[in-house]
């Protein structure tokens, strides 16, 4: 019966093809397909995994491309029936907070499996990204709690044996240190899931559905705190915030060079997108409630971030510091509640994906030619590998959040979005941008300028194929700070009818960042507010005041 | 008319134990009667039939009747939904372990028929457990199960240490037997009777002035049961047992006896006791904090791979208890019917899959053992060492282990992770919230000792130090492995990724397993 259920045609809102499920099948069965070559045939393994997750890459452009932005409601649905015994089905669905990091994971996952050699065990490596790419993607897509616990689980577990079998020296202190981090994080979640099904479920029976548990808000208040805090722990662990980054630095280090890029652009997302999708959705009580806690943390971790990482010997290192510190910016973002900020946490999660991606690739490929990642056994690159240098100075700059460059967009407005309802936990962060300049260009100089020493004078130049890896990462950062539009059009309404789901329940007050603070009208109620000054281009609030479910 | 009538016998409720004790008959006859040795494929077969024959008439009654209450015998045995998924599970064991022992029969100096005798005889009295409604009855399965039990680990004599785990398990089960009895006694005492529906009936319809010679009855009949299915802090048996028993015996001993344990367990406590919850419901909770905590820990601290199962194997009993507590834990009484069914019904859920994984991974150990290890003298021995880069000269087998690994650490698409999920749910239905957050936590800790094997199997060459084992890289994948021994894995990782993908069916029959049980 569940069988047949299963294999019931998938019953999608869009009509016709189910995208979201061929984004998350596609790799996954490219998985299997290269677990299953002969083992005589090693050779095929990298070429058909990345034609798999290629082809992944290419449906979730499409995905983008067919994406209706003027529609702030979870598009491309499909549901079906999993376990009805317990009110779980494969309920997926992507709207414009999913959909750039859906299109991310899509494109990142073939650029690094095509681009990074992984020198041994050509086999299983393929399958494992795929894997990895599968179950993000499933992470990022599933409306329904059992849905999703089970995607943000399943993608431990690649990460781990990625790290552990093809990482560096400390590679399995670093994999099982990673591995017990997350889990314990995500040991609380399955119970506050649990209880949230079975304590929230509306009348009519248990659902795990998250479009129907956050409608009916039918938690009391101290279990929905409750049930909040767990989730909230098990996605700061994975943002991760201090206290709980220590994995972050020693699972990035060890991890081999692609796994770091996922890492970076992919999983650390899945904790900030938690916080969005099953902390402000699902509990916008005790979100309010908990706010000036999570700011907190994250404007701690901007600074605690920063002045870490100026302090690291080990340029790899470095650069996962400087995640803890963006990973902070975007938390302060989602706990702002402004349209703004919300939808700059969003897209910072994709610019820091884009920027901190490729420079764990360019670190990656130092590494390849000088065996070492130690800042002092470096000096005056610059001079023998100028392309690189360059493509490092784009993708550095992008990562300071330089204007024109795409870090600067997600920063901007998270930090205008946060200065009217977190006044000063927004000035301290600000000056986080401040010290990422510090650390990221002193690094430079040490590394890249200065005499080259005999090593530093060979270190060959970028190959065409490291080249044409790094391009599209290049290209984004450009393309993206110069004209940001069509991430902001998707992002913004969803954004917006986040937020009047979260000020409906709440009672929190939206305030529009845009208007002066002293000539806001006091008469305005919490649903409604007037647009008079968008401060972002033609922003406009199509879903306030109506839920729309 | 001589003032006795016998009781009507419904042959067909009888049927498994009647196949299982007549094949056990026939085969000590055949080796017997027939002038030489009987080849091992016959016994194996027979078993293997044997089982077969047993699951499918489960499944005929279970067609045919449904899962409703059918008492015979005077109603000394029942047959419900619960006896009749726990016997289908029995039988089903069977079937693995003559299938895993097949080959390594040669290596423990057993003899077949004796072997498939015993296996059958103990299987004969878990299926009486399984159905007993009467407390002597329920005491003759016990034994069956139990010297059967006794014999099987004594009969690979040849090692000091399989003789000192029989003599321990013999020792201790003999305690605990002696415990049980009394506890019939006492509770007889208190009733009046030893039919547990009578019990039931007794105790709902009666206030007893002084309670006290139940209670002690109740604990003790706890303390007989706790041994067997291993419960902190009646383990002490376990870890020095599972080690020194054969593999495919140690497999058995978690699964079937365990499961065996669990439903004698449940059935008293919700046949005869149900109306005194808030007298055992508080010691289960006890019994599965304990369990989850030492047999998480203890796991974590071994070296020896074999000695870490016995010791996560404590710590699953402890995740079957949280479902059974769960089902004695709910105050509301309107919700209590429905909230114990569920509750109960998770543990049957976690018992069935954890048979499985249980199965699997000792067959596993064993699949170990016949490829030969670093030298002839410690073969049977399992420490973490030996499995380092198993991926890499076993690939098939290492994934294998892998999954039935990371189903016990409970990573979702396994069915270890629903059967977790199961119980989490019952937990949190009868507001057991702390037990649920420890089982959780529990189960990180034990994570750790399941990933550590992991990856020890999937390190790279370089952390290999031992020199033998890499020597013999090159051998084809399936080369000298045991095929049977291999089915019975491929089976146990089969099962587990099926409930762990499409787990509706299963809980579906657990739950309407459960449906007469509970009252």
């Amino acid at each position: 019966m569940s069988g047949a259920a299963l294999l019931a045609a998938a019953d999608t809102a869009a009509g016709g093809f189910p995208l979201l499920n061929a984004l998350i099948f596609v790799p996954a069965v490219g998985a299997a397909v290269v677990a299953l070559l002969p083992r005589s045939r090693p050779d095929l393994a990298r070429p058909l995994g990345t034609l798999f997750a290629a082809i992944g890459g290419a449906l979730s452009l499409s995905l983008a491309w067919q994406f209706d932005t003027a529609n702030a409601d979870f598009q491309f649905e499909s549901i079906v029936s999993w376990i009805p015994a317990l009110g779980i089905s494969w309920h997926v669905g992507v709207d414009g907070i999913s959909l750039w990091l859906v299109v991310l994971t899509s494109l990142v996952v073939p650029l690094v499996l095509a681009g990074v050699d992984p020198h041994h065990d050509p086999k299983p490596y393929p399958a494992w990204m795929l894997l990895l790419q599968a179950g993000s993607i499933g992470a990022f897509v599933a409306l329904d709690l059992f849905v999703f616990f089970v995607m943000f689980e399943v993608v431990l577990v690649p990460m781990y044996l990625l790290i552990a079998g093809w990482g560096h020296e400390g590679r399995r202190y670093a994999a099982m240190k990673f591995f017990l981090y997350t889990m314990s994080g995500s040991a609380l979640l399955l119970v506050a899931i649990v209880a949230t099904a079975v304590l929230g479920s509306p009348d009519s029976g248990i659902t795990f559905d998250l479009v129907t548990l956050a409608t009916t808000q039918g938690l009391a208040r101290n279990t929905a705190r409750l049930c909040f805090v767990a989730f909230a722990i098990a996605f700061l662990v994975k943002v991760p915030v201090v206290p709980f980054h220590t994995w972050l630095p020693d699972a990035h280090t060890e991890a081999p060079t692609a796994a770091s890029v996922v890492l970076a652009a992919v999983m650390l997302k899945l904790g900030t997108y938690g916080l969005l999708r099953f902390g402000l959705y699902l509990f916008p009580e005790a979100s309010d409630w908990a706010a000036p806690v999570l700011v907190t943390v994250g404007v701690v971790g901007v600074i605690w971030g920063a002045i870490t990482a100026a302090m690291q010997r080990d340029l790899k290192r470095l650069v996962a510091y400087s995640s803890v510190a963006h990973m902070g910016f975007i938390v302060l973002g989602i706990f702002a509640f402004t349209t703004q900020a919300v939808g700059g946490g969003v897209i910072q999660m994709v610019n820091h994906g884009i920027s901190t991606g490729a420079l764990f690739l360019l670190v990656g490929m130092l590494y390849e030619r000088r065996h070492t990642r130690q800042i002092d056994e470096l000096a005056g690159i610059q001079s023998a590998a100028p392309v690189y240098a360059g493509v490092f100075t784009v993708m550095m700059l992008s990562s300071i959040g330089v204007p024109g460059l795409n870090g600067f967009v997600g920063e901007f407005l998270i930090l205008i979005g946060s200065f009217e309802t977190r006044r000063w936990w927004t000035i301290i962060a600000a000056t986080g941008v401040i010290l990422a300049a510090l650390y990221l260009l002193w690094a430079y100089q040490r590394v890249f300028h200065g005499p080259p020493a005999a090593a530093d004078r060979t270190t060959p130049d970028l190959r065409r194929g490291e080249l044409a890896t790094l391009a599209p990462f290049v290209v984004a950062a450009v393309a993206l700070g110069v004209y940001p539009k069509p991430l902001l059009d998707a992002v913004e309404p969803a954004a917006d009818k986040l937020l009047a789901h979260f000020s409906e329940h709440s009672g929190f007050e939206l305030v529009d960042p845009g208007a002066p603070v002293v000539v806001r009208d006091s008469g305005d109620s919490s649903g409604e507010h007037s647009d008079a000054e968008p401060s972002e281009g033609e922003h406009n609030d199509p879903g306030h005041g109506e839920d729309g479910h | 008319m001589a003032g006795f009538e016998s009781p009507a016998v419904d042959w067909w409720v009888l049927s498994p134990q009647i196949v299982l004790v007549g094949a056990v008959l026939g085969l000590l006859l055949a080796s017997s009667l027939v002038p030489r040795a009987l080849p091992g494929w016959v016994s194996t077969w027979t078993s293997v039939a044997t089982g077969a024959a047993v699951v499918v008439m489960e499944v005929i009654q279970w067609n045919s009747e449904g899962p409703i209450a059918r008492p015979t015998l005077a109603g000394a045995f029942v047959s419900d939904g619960f006896s009749l998924l726990l016997t289908m599970l029995i039988g089903a064991g069977v079937i693995m372990t003559a299938l895993v022992a097949h080959s390594a029969l040669d290596r423990y100096g057993m003899t077949p028929p004796e072997f498939s005798a015993l296996l059958l005889a103990s299987a004969a009295g878990a299926v009486v457990m399984a159905g007993a409604n009467d407390l002597i009855v329920l005491f003759l399965g016990l034994e069956s199960l139990s010297i059967a039990l006794y014999v099987l680990i004594a009969l690979a004599g040849r090692r000091a240490t399989a003789r000192e785990s029989a003599m321990k398990y013999f020792v201790l089960g003999a305690f605990s037997s002696a415990f049980f009895l009394y506890g019939i006694a006492l509770v007889y005492g208190s009733t009046g009777g030893t039919n547990l529906s009578h019990i039931g009936e007794f105790l709902r319809d009666h206030v007893l002035l002084d309670e006290h010679l139940l209670l002690v009855g109740i604990a003790l009949l706890l303390v007989g049961l706790g041994f067997k299915v291993a419960a902190v802090p009646f383990h002490f048996w376990a870890p020095d047992v599972y080690q020194g028993a054969p593999s495919p015996v140690t497999g058995y001993l978690a699964s079937i006896a365990k499961a065996a344990g669990f439903a004698a367990l449940a059935r008293v406590l919700f046949v005869a006791f149900g109306a005194h919850r808030v007298a055992w419901a508080p010691i289960l909770v006890g019994l599965a904090f304990a369990s989850l905590a030492v047999g998480a820990v203890m796991a974590i601290t071994q070296t020896d791979v074999k000695r870490m199962l016995a010791f996560s194997s404590v710590s699953h009993a402890g995740f079957v208890l949280v479902g059974l507590s769960a089902a004695g834990g709910a105050e509301a009484p309107q919700a209590l019917a429905s909230v114990s069914n569920e509750a109960v019904a998770s543990a049957v859920f976690y018992l069935v899959t954890y048979s499985f994984m249980a199965l699997g991974s000792f067959a596993v150990l064993s699949v170990m053992a016949s490829d030969g290890g670093p030298s002839p003298d410690t073969v049977e021995q399992h420490p973490l060492s030996r499995y380092g880069g198993l991926a890499r000269r076993r690939p098939v087998l290492a994934l294998a282990f892998a999954v039935l690994l990371l189903a016990q650490a409970g990573v979702p698409l396994t069915s270890g992770f629903i059967a977790k999920f199961e119980v989490i749910r019952a937990a949190v239905g009868g507001e057991g919230y702390v037990l649920a957050a420890v089982a959780m936590v529990t189960a990180v800790v034990g994570a750790f000792a399941y990933l550590r094997v992991v990856l020890v199997m999937y390190a790279p060459d370089s952390d290999v130090d031992e020199a033998p084992v890499r020597a013999r890289a090159n051998r084809p994948r399936w080369g000298g492995l045991p095929r049977t021994s291999v089915l019975a894995v491929a089976v146990a990782v089969a099962v587990t990724v099926v409930v762990g993908v499409l787990p509706q069916r299963l809980i579906e029959w657990s739950a309407e397993a459960v449906f007469a049980l509970v009252p």
